[in-house]
């Protein structure tokens, strides 16, 4: 039974939830408001004075071919993170749920890159890959290959997916490892004791009971690796070589920041917005319908 | 019935590290039989379900399944099928994909499966629901679906693993009745794990009572009812009234003792063995005990008293009467007649009672671990 609460006045409910709306207001709205604002304008180099263009930044943007490369560039980069952390949390999470011993520290020892913040995360797959110091790029050159990630589009859009992917596969692996062990043994066993080999039953019984966590970490993931792999990029690529590795957040920041367009930059995070918007809609809507809860 | 035994466990053992969860259990069941396996939880039956079942590989011992060894026989590749003791079915598939779930990794063509699920779910009674999600049933028709899912892929052993544990009382009364016609139906060999004394009386063919990893006895229900061979099962199966006593002599089969009340009876040696000296536990049934308001009509019985009503517990035809004896201080629990000759009696009344020495079974003391 849900315990509900009846208050006589207005002020008092007022009073609790305000903490809530006063953080809500100063760090989303405020800031979300302002970036629609300055999305109008076109401020000088110095900050002193903005022109009113309208929709100009917009129109711009679109027109950009840059810009729309950015597009598919985080398209690719965020598919790949999701599918790659995605992927081998489950298959960890799976052996893990058939370990009986020792499984404690197996689990702990996962979680350990979770708490490595991801510009760190970064630096550590950057002097691993270093292309003159790095312990990989040497072990790579022996084998005859030559990694350069620099020059590189693809090896440096490689490398930021999998030191992206690598912090998030503990945060992964801790929930499908939940869900795993959510789902009563039994059914498993009736499906054994039925004739499903593993494969089969894992395909049948398992990946259909799993699919609330899946759908969560779809969620979760996609947002993660167009926000908070903002560090790892930074520190890895910078968003380079020629682009290859800027996506729609890095660009704003660069043509922000470094790039000082204050305007383009507000117009930037404004349609990043309307995409993160639309995503979970589109997710929350179509796939959620093939999920059992 | 052939003369092959569905099933035989021969003394097969199972240890977890040093705990012996089943231990040098032996039995055979024939085809068609409603086998029980009765015991209070942690006595080992599941383990030894799960070894029949496969998933768990017996430290010792062989298991056979119409004659053939199936040690090394997976759990999918044995002739056996399994009702969870939670049903196990598949939430997220409609009544007939479940029953149909077996068929479908046999490789049974579509139409087949269809034909076969149709046909099984009419003999449980649910004809034309294949199409209905899980979620829609009531608990006892989910039970069926449970049962159908098995059956459809023809098992020579069904194995049940306290199917009735989640359901109302009620429900579960009418369970029993309705399981034990299924099984006759499908005349498949059940063997059926429970803690429930009266799921496993009512509708085992053989029951075996199980403690402490062993078979105690093996037996149909009345047998074990009215003959139990340990003091386990005269304390486990039924309600029966227990007291301490020493062996004062013997005659034959009788036993003159004295009880810790200090009371002299004569009882029935139902155990092995016992000597002028030994410490027994005597069982004495609460229906055994004949109750009379004249003295006169219980004289002639072996063990007699007066009791004062100390209470009356009214169920029924479960009535019972708590008595303590005038002249002891022991405290008895007697069945009411269903008569309703003393329906008038209440506490304070002062009645006499008086039971058999046959009824009065006597067991060495100590020896039930």
């Amino acid at each position: 039974m849900e315990k509900r609460v009846n208050f006589k006045g207005i002020w008092l409910p007022l009073l609790l939830v305000l903490p809530q709306l006063v953080v809500t207001a100063v760090f989303f709205f405020y800031p979300a408001g302002q970036a629609i604002y300055q999305s109008l304008f076109i401020p000088d180099p110095f900050g002193l004075s903005m022109q009113w263009v309208g929709l100009g930044n917009f129109e711009y943007l679109l027109g950009n071919a840059y810009y729309r490369a950015s597009f598919v560039t985080t398209a690719i980069f965020s598919i790949l993170v999701t599918l790659v952390s995605m992927g081998v949390a489950l298959y960890l999470a799976v052996l893990a749920d058939r370990l009986i011993k020792g499984s404690g520290v197996y689990r702990t020892l996962l979680i350990w890159p979770y708490a490595v913040a991801p510009a760190v995360a970064g630096v550590l797959w950057l002097f691993m890959f270093n292309t003159r110091v790095g312990v990989v790029t040497w072990y790579l050159g022996q084998l005859g290959y030559d990694w350069n990630h620099v020059l590189n589009g693809e090896e440096a859009m490689g490398l930021v997916v999998v030191a992206s992917a690598w912090g998030r596969i503990s945060y992964n692996f801790l929930f499908f490892l939940a869900g795993l062990q959510a789902i009563p043994r039994s059914v498993i066993e009736a499906a054994a004791i039925d004739g499903a080999k593993f494969w089969t039953r894992f395909r049948t019984i398992v990946w259909p009971l799993l699919s609330p966590v899946t759908f969560f970490l779809l969620v979760v993931n996609i947002v993660y690796a167009f926000f908070e792999t903002f560090g790892v990029i930074h520190t890895i690529t910078s968003g380079g070589p020629q682009q290859t590795t800027t996506i729609l957040v890095y660009k704003v920041f660069k043509d922000g920041f470094v790039g000082q367009d204050l305007g383009s930059s507000a117009a930037q995070s404004v349609i990043l917005l309307v995409i993160v918007g639309i995503l979970t809609i589109v997710q929350f809507k179509f796939i959620e319908r093939r999920v059992h809860y | 019935m052939s003369d092959i035994p569905d099933l035989e466990c021969r003394s097969i053992s199972k240890s977890f590290d040093t705990f012996k969860a089943v231990r040098d259990v032996s039995f055979s069941v024939p085809q068609g039989t409603f086998f029980s396996i009765l015991g209070p939880s942690g006595c080992g039956k599941t383990t030894l379900l799960r070894m029949i079942a496969g998933f768990q590989k017996p430290s010792g011992g062989d298991l056979l399944i119409k004659g053939k060894s199936v040690l090394d026989v997976p759990p999918n590749k044995r002739p056996v099928s399994m009702v969870f003791q939670h049903l196990a079915l598949f939430p997220m598939m409609n009544i007939g994909a479940n029953v149909g779930f077996g068929l479908r990794q046999r490789g049974v063509n579509k139409t087949d499966v269809t034909k076969q699920v149709e046909r099984v779910l009419e003999r449980v009674g649910l004809g034309g629901v294949a199409d209905r999600p899980v979620s829609s049933l009531s608990g006892g028709q989910k039970q069926r679906v449970a049962i159908a899912r098995c059956m459809v892929l023809e098992p020579d052993v069904l194995l049940l693993d306290e199917p009735l544990g989640a359901l109302d009382l009620k429900l579960r009364e009418h369970m029993k009745v309705e399981l034990k016609q299924l099984q006759s139906e499908f005349n498949t060999t059940f063997v059926y794990i429970t803690h429930d004394q009266s799921e496993a009386l009512v509708m085992s063919d053989q029951i075996a009572v199980m403690n402490h990893g062993v078979f105690e006895q093996v037996g149909t229900a009345k047998e074990l009812y009215y003959e139990p061979n340990t003091a386990f099962v005269a304390g486990f199966v039924g309600e029966a009234n227990r007291f301490g006593a020493t062996v004062d002599g013997k005659t034959g089969d009788a036993v003159h003792m004295v009880t810790s009340y200090g009371q002299t009876l004569l009882g029935l040696n139902a155990g092995h063995g016992l000597s002028k000296g030994d410490k027994i536990d005597v069982f004495v049934r609460p229906e055994a005990v004949r109750l009379s308001r004249k003295s006169s009509d219980v004289a002639g019985m072996e063990n007699s008293g007066q009791g004062l009503v100390e209470n009356v517990l009214f169920n029924g035809a479960n009535s019972q009467l708590i008595l303590r004896d005038q002249m002891t201080g022991a405290e008895m629990n007697v069945a009411l007649p269903q008569t309703g000759e003393f329906r008038d009696l209440k506490r304070g009344d002062v009645i006499s009672f008086g039971w058999a020495s046959q009824q009065t079974r006597c067991y060495r003391a100590g020896i039930e671990k």
